[in-house]
């Protein structure tokens, strides 16, 4: 479904700025993998989704998506067919539109019909957009059309998650998309983020900084340092494998500790 | 001496309400929902103006109002080429456009400072013999504004206006979804300056005559109509948004209009313009802050009673020692 060959980018190049957020990674997703990320601050996992999604254009290598060379496609082209959530829940809606109104934008987006740049939602949808919100079970079927910045922040994200989702994306890119919320709601928005990738087999890649997470969800794990992938593990070895093992890992592949703030947050908390 | 409104007063500010409302509508797609200031907004007005007199002059009055939407668009489109494709600033940008537009709209005007159009036939001279009455006028423009106000409202439900809104709301996401900023500013920006530019030709063909510095101001009346119509109305429909601002148009001309009849002279209009704009943005600052206020009072008023009970405790606790 997406393959990533020796992608190296570099920012600020040629200055005192410089920074190869990018080494020559590569990565291979079959159809319907869910893979989790980890790595430490700065390894470069932000920067690998945005690479996918065309925010910047990478200096070296090649990104193929469900067969079709997407290197050098515009970013809003490529995002008709790409999900992608951040970890700020204010990223993903406009808050001054009603919860109908970002529904209908995300439904829309995916038209291609001639006439679709007039195309506007009918009776019909709106009772769909009903039922699906009625699926997150937080009320929200009930407050369509009141504008989305009233939305907690918990609230918002699910909203995201259906919308990245209510066309179903030929990748799903989760940047922590639960790490700023409460861990109640976080985990709501993780149930659903299962149920919904589970059930229409989408491709999805998810960072996390909770290794229990990276090991629990999905059918393979990632782990990033300095730009690149250093450990790929999948399949009956990752079944066997704990939280010491893949630190362990980690520092054998790496040549040191995992260092990320949010990791080590998470686990004091345990 | 009659009352202070009288009804002529009365249709002479909703036909010109109805006819500036136009270019506050624009302001609502451009201000208020794309998040631009588009300066190019008096110039344009202009145009409008110059161009709708000019076709009129040649005899094709209904010609005119599409050839002035056609200027609009043209405008509106060089101000966000100087944005989107050339990185101007978009303050920047609707100034520049707005001082060329200077020169294009003397020579639209055949190279004159003004028109008059007495002896030509508008649509309002059309709407004399076919509807006839007093209130021909203030039926066309109603009409006009009605049918740009439902189809705008229309549009921006529909896939492309959802998109122009939420590129003014939140860049963010629209960088993440599929949407080409550029040209929902383009798009906006077209339509926005096709509304100013029609006010502007309805204006030429209603007053008979244009004049190269009609539209200096029209971005300041234009707003206070805006932010007017934005506080009567609030958040809501598009609709009901849309009917606001024409509303807000409505009330401040009567306002001028008032402002007029209690001998108000005319040089100081652009004064009493700029008064009613500040009035208008800052009344629902002030009304915030007066409930702040009257809160903070009533707040204080307990707390001093919080703040005395402490104070004979401690001194009780004290033994009555020091009294300070
Ligand atoms: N647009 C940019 N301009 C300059 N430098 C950038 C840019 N984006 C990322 N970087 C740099 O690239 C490196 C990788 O950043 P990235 O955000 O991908 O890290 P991350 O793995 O997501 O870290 P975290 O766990 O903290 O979210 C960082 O050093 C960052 O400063
Ligand atoms: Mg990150």
């Amino acid at each position: 479904m997406l393959i990533m060959k020796n992608i190296t980018k570099t920012f600020h190049p040629g200055t005192v700025n410089e920074k190869c957020a990018l080494k020559g990674l590569n990565l291979e997703l079959a159809a319907g993998d869910f893979a989790t990320i980890v790595g430490s601050n700065g390894a470069g996992k932000s920067t690998l989704f945005n690479a996918i999604t065309g925010a910047f254009y990478i200096d070296r290598g090649l990104i193929v998506l469900d067969g079709e060379d997407i290197t050098y496609k515009k970013e809003y082209l490529r995002s008709k067919t790409i999900g992608h959530l951040f970890q700020d829940p204010l990223k993903g809606t406009a808050p001054h539109m009603t919860i109908e109104e970002n529904m209908a934008l995300a439904y829309l987006r995916a038209k291609t019909s001639s006439h679709a740049f007039f195309s506007r939602i009918n009776a019909a949808d709106k009772k769909k957009f009903r039922e699906n919100l009625a699926l997150l079970d937080m009320g929200l079927e009930d407050r369509m059309r009141q504008p989305v910045g009233l939305l907690s922040g918990g609230q918002r994200q699910a909203l995201t998650l259906l919308m990245a989702t209510m066309v179903t994306p030929k990748i799903l890119l989760l940047d922590e998309h639960t790490a700023a919320l409460d861990p109640a709601t976080a985990e709501k928005v993780l149930k659903l983020t299962k149920d919904i990738v589970a059930e229409r087999k989408i491709t999805c890649l998810m960072v996390t900084h909770n290794m229990h997470q990276a090991l629990e969800l999905g059918n393979r794990t990632l782990m990033m340092d300095a730009g690149t992938i250093v450990f790929d593990v999948r399949g009956e070895q990752r079944a066997d494998m704990t939280v010491d093992d893949l630190l362990e890992q980690f520092a054998k592949q790496a040549g040191k500790q995992l260092d990320n703030d949010r990791i080590l947050f998470s686990k004091a908390q345990k | 001496m009659g009352s202070i409104i009288t009804l002529s007063i009365v249709q002479s500010a909703l036909e010109l309400g109805c006819i500036y409302a136009l270019v506050a509508l624009a302001l609502f797609v451009s201000f208020s929902l794309l998040n631009i200031a588009d300066l190019s907004t008096d110039g344009c007005f202009t145009l409008g103006c110059a161009v709708c007199a000019a076709v009129t002059l040649a005899g094709h009055p209904i010609l005119a109002l599409f050839a002035a939407m056609a200027a609009g668009v043209c405008s509106g489109f060089v101000t966000s080429f100087l944005q989107t494709k050339l990185g101007i600033e978009s303050i920047l940008a609707g100034i520049i456009v707005n001082t060329g537009l200077y020169t294009i709209n003397i020579a639209a005007m055949g190279f004159a400072s003004n028109i008059n159009l007495f002896a030509s036939d508008t649509m309002f001279t059309w709407a004399k013999e076919h509807i006839g009455g007093t209130w021909y006028k203030l039926i066309v423009v109603i009409l006009i504004v009605a049918a740009v106000g439902l189809l705008l409202s229309l549009f921006l439900n529909t896939r492309i206006g959802l998109s122009i809104r939420a590129t003014g709301d939140n860049p963010d996401m629209v960088r993440a979804s599929s949407i080409n900023t550029g040209l929902m500013v383009t798009i906006g920006l077209c339509v926005a300056n096709a509304m100013t530019a029609l006010s502007g030709g309805i204006l030429a063909q209603y007053q008979k005559s244009c004049d190269i510095n009609l539209g200096t101001g029209m971005v300041t009346i234009a707003l206070a109509s805006l932010i007017i119509g934005e506080s009567i109305i609030g958040r809501g429909s598009m609709l009901k948004r849309v009917a606001g601002v024409v509303l807000g148009s409505c009330l401040y001309r009567f306002i001028v209009a008032i402002a007029l009849r209690l001998n108000v002279p005319a040089e100081c209009l652009k004064l009493v313009s700029a008064l009613i704009v500040a009035i208008a943005i800052a009344l629902p600052y002030l009304k915030r802050q007066a409930v702040f206020v009257r809160q903070r009072k009533a707040a204080r008023a307990q707390n001093q009673v919080y703040l005395s009970e402490m104070n004979t405790e401690q001194s009780t606790e004290d033994g009555g020692g020091r009294s300070c």
